[in-house]
């Protein structure tokens, strides 16, 4: 069986600037992978090529979805067979409810033209189920997506969409950074429950301090757009020890 | 939400309209703009000479005034060939439905008007060319005293009661094309309310112009006595023909005290014709005029709706929603003029630019010496999508009050790459996120609209920009 998210030998241009040189990735369905590394190394990057953001040039490799490139793929096309993406930073929408959009992207999952009428009329109370989750009430479906939101509040929207949306697989850029102590385990309790519902994570963040919350099965560590280092859960708490500088450089080669 | 599905057309206007059928004029009179031409117009509709007269010292005043020098377009125009009457194949305004020659009852059917009336309206008046051809007022208007007719019926069942507001609030002087539209009026409906009466029903009329080389000019009166509430809606549209046509419509209002009229436009014609709208009201003391425009549809549109704050305490809104998509030209902006102290004034403005549009904003605020306390705000915001694309501001304030506030904001703003990208990773493609943003651009105006109206509203822009990028 095809692997669920395969990143090969990726590399990326920016605004022509290289900022991958190679990444080898995988995720398994039911399974966490942490991606790490310090600031500037590419892990947003990284997220945004698999969703297929346009600007981010692919100049070598292939990221193969269920065992099929989607390198080629529009972005929607790409959030229609699976992939979400958190954002780190999403853009304010003004105008646009959380409650338009969700309403929008589920039709769109279900094949229905109109945008603006709901086709499940089961949407709104599925909405108001994950704003709950993650700690915030339901007056958040009617405002206006990420206009004036904390940054916690931005982060717990994200990831409401993510239990929504129902994807495959589910990309969380910096999930964590914003929210506060409740918010990380809130967080964390739900990226367990995505894993244990047979989703593949995968996990951007530099702290391990959600890994104390949420076992990472496995661990990347990129630095200056290059794999750096790989392994376990153990990775994580070596860098919270020492700092990225000494793991890096002991990424073995081939395996990914 | 599940009646407004079986309402409304999931379609353009013009689309389900498609191609103009051919429909036969039982009356036309085409050509140059002479005396005789407008006797002839008066005579057929056995007008009361003082109409006629009016009519005639309009035409005077036409041929003196000179064409505008800011308008656009009119060069286009050439009203020597237009037909300036057209009277349909319909002896008098319908009562039913099925009375209305086949080709004309399609055109409204197409359009869901028939669902609407039955669904929403206390009253409908339908003009088809120069002439009302169904008129429907709801048993309950009458029985409370509202008087609702085609403009022609009530120049001749109530003279006294027109002829104090006619061409009045809005005088034929003011300009070159409101001279032209008095000499020729043809259809409208008039709409009187008395004392005390509140109409929360809204009433509509819906005017069609169904082939090219026509000119419409059809006047609307809205007089609400003391202390009455209605709401007007007007509608319109066109099938796609050949050529262009040319619309030069007059809506005149007239609040007395503490009286409340709102005024809604869907402006939906056809990309040939050219339109004109002169739009005029006037509150007396403690009354309320809210205007509300859509002006999705024509070639080129001239809309100014105006508010003559008259009374103490009088306030009045005016918001317009205007979309230029593809190579034409809406041409707006509202105006107040406050003549009295405590009165208050809110002009909202919100323009669409896309595919090579242009979005004109042309308004006025004039606070005159003795309006103590006025206060006018003006917000205009311009959504620019592409670099094809316009949109120009030319607020206008006059103030002689030393104790009056203005305020002014304007925004101009463009679609951001990562909102377009954040809605596509949600999986909208990139015509539907855009559409999206347009909508979040008008939210905070659409419930200014019936539910039914702001429902075709957004399922225009939807289609509108579902194609954005496409042919044609
Ligand atoms: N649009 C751009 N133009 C130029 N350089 C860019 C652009 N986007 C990203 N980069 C560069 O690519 C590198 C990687 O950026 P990226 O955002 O992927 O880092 P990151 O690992 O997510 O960092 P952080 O931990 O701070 O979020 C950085 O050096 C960044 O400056
Ligand atoms: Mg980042």
């Amino acid at each position: 069986m095809p692997e669920l998210l395969e990143v090969r030998s990726l590399h990326v241009d920016v605004e022509g600037k290289r900022v991958l040189r190679g990444v080898d990735l995988t995720l398994r369905q039911g399974e966490i992978h942490a991606v790490m590394g310090p600031n500037g190394s590419g892990k947003s990057t990284l997220a945004y090529t698999i969703a297929g953001r346009p600007g981010y040039e692919v100049v070598e490799g292939d990221i193969l979805l269920e065992g099929e490139s989607i390198v080629d793929l529009e972005p929607e096309e790409r959030a229609l067979k699976g992939v979400f993406l958190g954002f780190q930073e999403p853009p304010p929408l003004p105008g646009v409810r959380l409650s338009s959009l969700v309403v929008a992207a589920v039709n769109k999952r279900m094949g229905v033209e109109s945008l603006s009428r709901a086709a499940d009329p089961k949407v709104f109370g599925r909405l108001v189920a994950a704003l709950q989750r993650v700690g915030l009430t339901a007056e958040y479906a009617q405002r206006e997506l990420h206009v004036g939101f904390s940054g916690g509040e931005k982060k717990r929207v994200e990831v409401a969409q993510a239990l929504v949306l129902d994807p495959k697989v589910v990309i969380l850029d910096e999930p964590d950074s914003g929210l506060d102590i409740d918010g990380v385990r809130v967080v964390a309790s739900i990226i367990r429950d995505l894993r244990e519902s047979g989703k593949g994570v995968l996990l951007i963040t530099h702290y391990a301090r959600l890994l104390q919350y949420v076992k990472p099965d496995r661990v990347t560590v990129l630095v200056d757009g290059r794999v750096a280092a790989r392994g376990g859960p153990e990775l994580a708490e070596e860098i919270e020890r020492k700092g990225y500088g000494a793991v890096a450089g002991q990424a073995p080669a081939g395996t990914a | 939400m599940e009646s407004a599905r079986s309402l409304l057309p999931e379609r353009l206007p013009e689309e389900i309209l498609g191609y103009a059928s051919p429909t036969r004029a039982k009356l036309e009179f085409r050509g140059r703009i002479s005396r005789s031409l407008i006797e002839e117009i008066s005579r057929v509709k056995k007008e009361p000479d003082w109409m006629r007269r009016l009519r005639l010292r309009a035409l005077e005043l036409f041929e003196k005034l000179p064409t505008p020098n800011w308008v656009i377009g009119v060069d286009e125009i050439d009203l020597d060939e237009l037909s300036h009457y057209v009277k349909p194949e319909v002896d008098a305004p319908a009562e039913s439905w099925d009375e209305l020659p086949r080709e004309i009852r399609e055109y409204y059917e197409k359009l869901g008007i028939p669902e609407l009336e039955a669904k929403l309206l206390a009253g409908l008046s339908v003009q088809f060319e120069s002439e009302t051809v169904y008129h429907k007022v709801k048993e309950f208007l009458e029985k409370r005293g509202v008087i609702m007719l085609p403009m022609e019926e009530a120049v001749r069942r109530y003279p006294d009661l027109v002829k104090q507001y006619f061409a009045r609030v809005f005088p034929p002087s003011d300009h070159k094309f409101a001279a032209l539209h008095v000499a020729l009026w043809s259809g409208g409906a008039f709409v009187y309310v008395p004392k005390g009466v509140r109409i929360y029903e809204p009433v509509e009329a819906f005017f069609l112009i169904g082939r090219s080389l026509e000119a419409q000019f059809e006047h609307t009166l809205v007089v609400a006595d003391e202390g009455s509430y209605i709401h007007f809606i007007e509608g319109c549209s066109a099938p796609m023909f050949k050529g262009y046509s040319f619309h030069d419509g007059m809506v005149e209002i007239y609040a007395h005290r503490n009286s409340v009229v709102k005024f809604t436009t869907i402006q939906n014609w056809s990309r040939n014709v050219i339109n004109f709208n002169n739009k005029r009201g006037i509150a007396e003391e403690g009354a309320r005029i809210d205007w509300i425009e859509g002006s999705i549809g024509s070639k080129i549109t001239y809309t100014y709706p105006s508010t003559v704050l008259r009374g103490r305490g009088s306030s009045s809104s005016s918001i317009v929603v205007q979309l230029a998509k593809g190579p034409y030209i809406k041409d707006s902006g509202s105006k107040m003029i406050h003549l009295a102290p405590d009165t208050r004034s809110r002009i909202v403005n919100k323009s669409i630019s896309v595919d090579g549009g242009v979005n004109i904003y042309r308004g006025l605020v004039r606070i005159a010496k003795g309006a103590r306390r006025a206060r006018a705000h003006v917000e205009c915001q311009s959504l620019i999508l592409d670099d094809r694309s316009v949109a120009y501001t030319y607020p206008h304030n006059q103030v002689d009050e030393p104790t009056a506030q203005v305020t002014h904001e304007a925004t101009t703003g463009r679609i951001g790459e990562d909102q377009l990208f954040y809605l596509q990773q949600r999986g909208l493609t990139e015509q539907e996120a855009t559409s999206l943003l347009v909508m979040g651009f008008l939210e905070d105006v659409m419930g200014d609209l019936p539910f039914e109206y702001a429902a075709v509203l957004r399922r225009v822009i939807e289609i509108e920009f579902a194609r954005l990028g496409g042919v044609g």
